[in-house]
């Protein structure tokens, strides 16, 4: 007699009883049954007709991922990319400066001749605007060249490939073979990359992408490594070879980070999120011809405005906070001399200065305010049309605020290491739903920055 | 295909780009396949929108929506994460399969790569085990042919038992046939019979078995036979939907079944 409404759990018991009786090969049957159908009906629908282009990829992979050639070919593409970047970007940044910088003066004096008060005029135009001004013309040529260079190889399917070449090497960190992707969609941005480690099954392994992920530089923190590299090390040495140059050092600052993702991935493979890397299949996509026109659009209109619109976002009101800093007074100095005495000891002790740490606190929302707000804070009564070039920049850096080859390699050094923005945290907590791991993730890429940092200044120290 | 022909074409002056705009949709029409297959493309074709793009696979990791609307109904269109099964339990297959299921797709469009259509057939059998409103996109028909690969698309579309059109999605080839398609299985004038893999006699029998159970405790569920399979399989998540009322809740809110017997079109070799 069967009961008059049958229960959920009623079916769920009768299913058991049922599956004991079919055995344990079901799924098998299912897949082996659709492998066998789809093969059938593949068979009707599709005939070779050419020998087709089917071996052109097949032998470009042949290169791309040897051996002996995949990993030089990748550094070689990656320096053109940065190198390309740095060439265009030089000067469209320096005609956007002196035109900003006329437009922040022009504005002031409109203000003056309007009568408005001292304070207003300091506030809009030498805080606010400025502020503006200088992530323009700081941020905007290198992203506007970096990102569609970078979406071209992405589209090209070079990924992964990359992914493929950089597989030994994450194994051998106990991090999963993806962790190349993520790490790439990182370049972009962190909080993008933390987001695409979706594509990590385990748990385990895509937790580590998640807290390693900071350690590749985003496009916020590009224009930092770039000016440095320019300003110090492309000035080092003949004009002909500076882009060079300095493309390198970008590049040897980007393999550092990809160190720093490896052994970071295999101390905490063997400590807090100890296992073994998991097997994985990549499929590697046919090469397609990129579509420039879209890769033009998308990267300039969607992700270069997009950034640059969350960049002027946090810039307006730094540079009204810096303003303020440096103008409101307690008894003899500004707020802004106090907080960077403050921080000066902790600076110099990690072979930086008190300036560059008030930068790095007030940049939390967004790593693209970084050189803005420390180039105001240096340039505090400076005009700033007397300053918009790199060698001016360099002048007033070198001779006047004493910094030496350690702190601009230091400066490139927390740049790359240190806490990931505010969007990147609030994104690694939506991705874990842990504070502890959120937690761990914007606290140690600090600790490491001012570990590393420290390191190295004392070895400078020791050394000179 | 010229632009001229397009834009000529009756489909073409019907159809609007709606972008973001998904609410008050007529009709929601979900779109899966295997990752790297051109589904964002498509996506951003049809309603205008601009999801990132890139070749390599998994690059969609989040579901998209948008709008499109297509003869005065308006449709909602939802962008899946690629997967290549719907029978494992990763996180995006669990997205995928759990919109399938539970979103209650009015028309599921299943992207197909041209040049590796048995792999990709895998899913279009899995995904037509769950839904029978199916239209089959073969995509990438360019690179097929670069390959030397001849599809034919009718033979494809007569096995499976649910239309087939071939796109490149990329140039926007083909995707105003592949909306009237839609159109055609979701107001039900072209009636779909799917091809559905036959269980052995073993699971047949079992299945016959726990149909009428699971009819009795969920009147009215859908995708009933998928279900009892899966319950066999001893699948977690949809044990626990049957539990928890999951399953019930999307059996009440079945829509009313269109009349069938009123199909303009019956088969599918009229929709090429």
């Amino acid at each position: 007699m069967r009961a008059p409404v049958t229960t959920p759990e009623a079916v769920l018991e009768r299913g058991d009883e049922l599956r004991e009786r079919i055995g344990a090969d079901l799924r098998d049957q299912i897949a082996t049954g659709l492998y066998l159908q789809a093969g059938r009906i593949a068979e009707r629908s599709v005939r070779q007709v050419g020998s087709g282009s089917w071996d052109f990829d097949q032998k470009v992979d042949r290169i791309v991922t040897s051996r002996w050639l995949g990993l030089p070919l990748m550094m070689l593409l990656l320096a053109l990319v940065f190198w390309i970047t740095i060439l265009g970007a030089n000067v469209p940044s320096q005609l956007l400066a002196d035109a900003l910088f006329a437009v922040e003066d022009a504005g002031a004096s409109w203000f003056v001749a309007m009568g408005m008060p001292w304070w207003l005029t300091g506030l809009v135009w030498h805080g606010v605007f400025r502020g503006l001004a200088w992530v323009v013309s700081v941020m905007l040529p290198p992203m506007a060249i970096f990102f569609p260079a970078f979406t071209i190889l992405e589209d090209l399917g070079y990924l992964p490939r990359v992914a493929f070449n950089l597989d030994w090497l994450f194994r051998k960190a106990g991090a999963h073979g993806k962790q190349a992707l993520t790490m790439a969609m990182g370049f972009g941005c962190n909080a993008a990359g933390v987001t695409s480690t979706r594509i990590i099954d385990a748990p385990r392994e895509r937790l580590l992408a998640i807290l390693t992920n900071n350690f590749v530089p985003c496009n916020g923190r590009f224009p930092t490594l770039i000016m440095l590299s320019v300003i110090f090390v492309a000035a080092a040495v003949p004009p002909a070879f500076a882009a060079i140059a300095a493309a390198g050092s970008v590049l040897l600052v980007v393999v550092l980070g990809v160190g720093f993702t490896l052994a970071v991935s295999y101390v905490l493979s063997r400590s807090l999120l100890a296992g073994e890397a998991s097997a994985f299949t990549l499929e590697m996509p046919p090469y397609r011809r990129p579509s420039i026109l879209r890769i033009l659009y998308t990267s300039l209109i969607d992700r270069t405005v997009f950034l640059l619109g969350r960049a002027m976002l946090t810039a307006a009101p730094a540079g009204a906070v810096i303003w303020l800093l440096a103008n409101i007074r307690a008894g003899e100095a500004s707020l802004a001399d106090h907080s960077i005495a403050l921080l000066e000891p902790l600076g110099a002790a990690i072979g930086l200065d008190g300036v560059i740490l008030l930068a790095y606190v007030i940049a939390i929302p967004a790593n693209e305010i970084v050189v803005p707000t420390m180039l105001m804070c240096y340039l505090g009564g400076t005009m700033m049309m007397d300053v918009s070039t790199y060698d001016q920049i360099r002048a007033v850096l070198v001779d006047q605020h004493g910094w030496t080859l350690l702190t601009a390699a230091n400066l490139m050094l927390f740049s790359l290491l240190h806490n990931p923005c505010a969007t990147t945290i609030i994104t690694i907590w939506r991705e874990t739903r842990s504070a502890k791991w959120t937690a761990l993730g914007a606290l140690m890429p600090l600790g490491i920055a001012f570990a590393v940092c420290f390191g190295a200044a004392q070895a400078a120290r020791l050394l000179s | 295909m010229s632009a001229g022909a397009c834009n000529a074409c009756p489909a073409h002056l019907q159809m609007a780009k709606m972008g973001v705009k998904v609410e008050d949709c007529d009709h929601v029409v979900a779109l899966a396949g295997n990752p790297n297959t051109g589904k964002s493309s498509i996506f951003n074709a049809l309603t205008g929108l601009r999801q990132h793009v890139g070749n390599w696979a998994g690059k969609t990791v989040t579901r998209a929506e948008g709008a499109f609307s297509f003869g005065g109904a308006r449709y909602k269109l939802v962008d899946l994460p690629g997967t290549y099964s719907l029978l494992s339990s990763s996180q995006d297959e669990e997205i995928s399969r759990n919109f399938l299921l539970f979103g209650q797709p009015d028309c599921t469009v299943v992207v197909v790569d041209a040049t590796a259509l048995e792999r990709n057939l895998n899913l279009v059998l899995q995904v037509l085990e769950i839904t029978d409103k199916v239209v089959v996109c073969v995509n990438l028909m360019d690179e097929a042919e670069r390959k030397g690969l001849e599809v034919d698309v009718r033979s494809l579309a007569r096995d499976l038992g649910v239309p087939a059109v071939p796109t490149v999605a990329r140039s926007k080839i083909g995707l105003a046939e592949l909306v009237s398609s839609v159109a055609s299985v979701v107001s039900g004038e072209t009636a779909t019979a799917p091809r559905r893999v036959a269980p052995s006699p073993a699971v047949q029998s079992a299945i016959e078995s726990l149909v009428p159970l699971l009819r009795e405790a969920v009147p009215g569920l859908p995708s009933e036979r998928w279900v009892a399979l899966r319950l066999l399989d001893g699948d977690e998540r949809v044990r626990e939907a049957l539990v928890s009322g999951e399953l019930a809740g999307l059996a009440s809110h079945q829509r009313q079944p269109a009349p069938l017997r009123s199909s303009r079109i019956t088969a599918i070799a009229g929709a090429q």
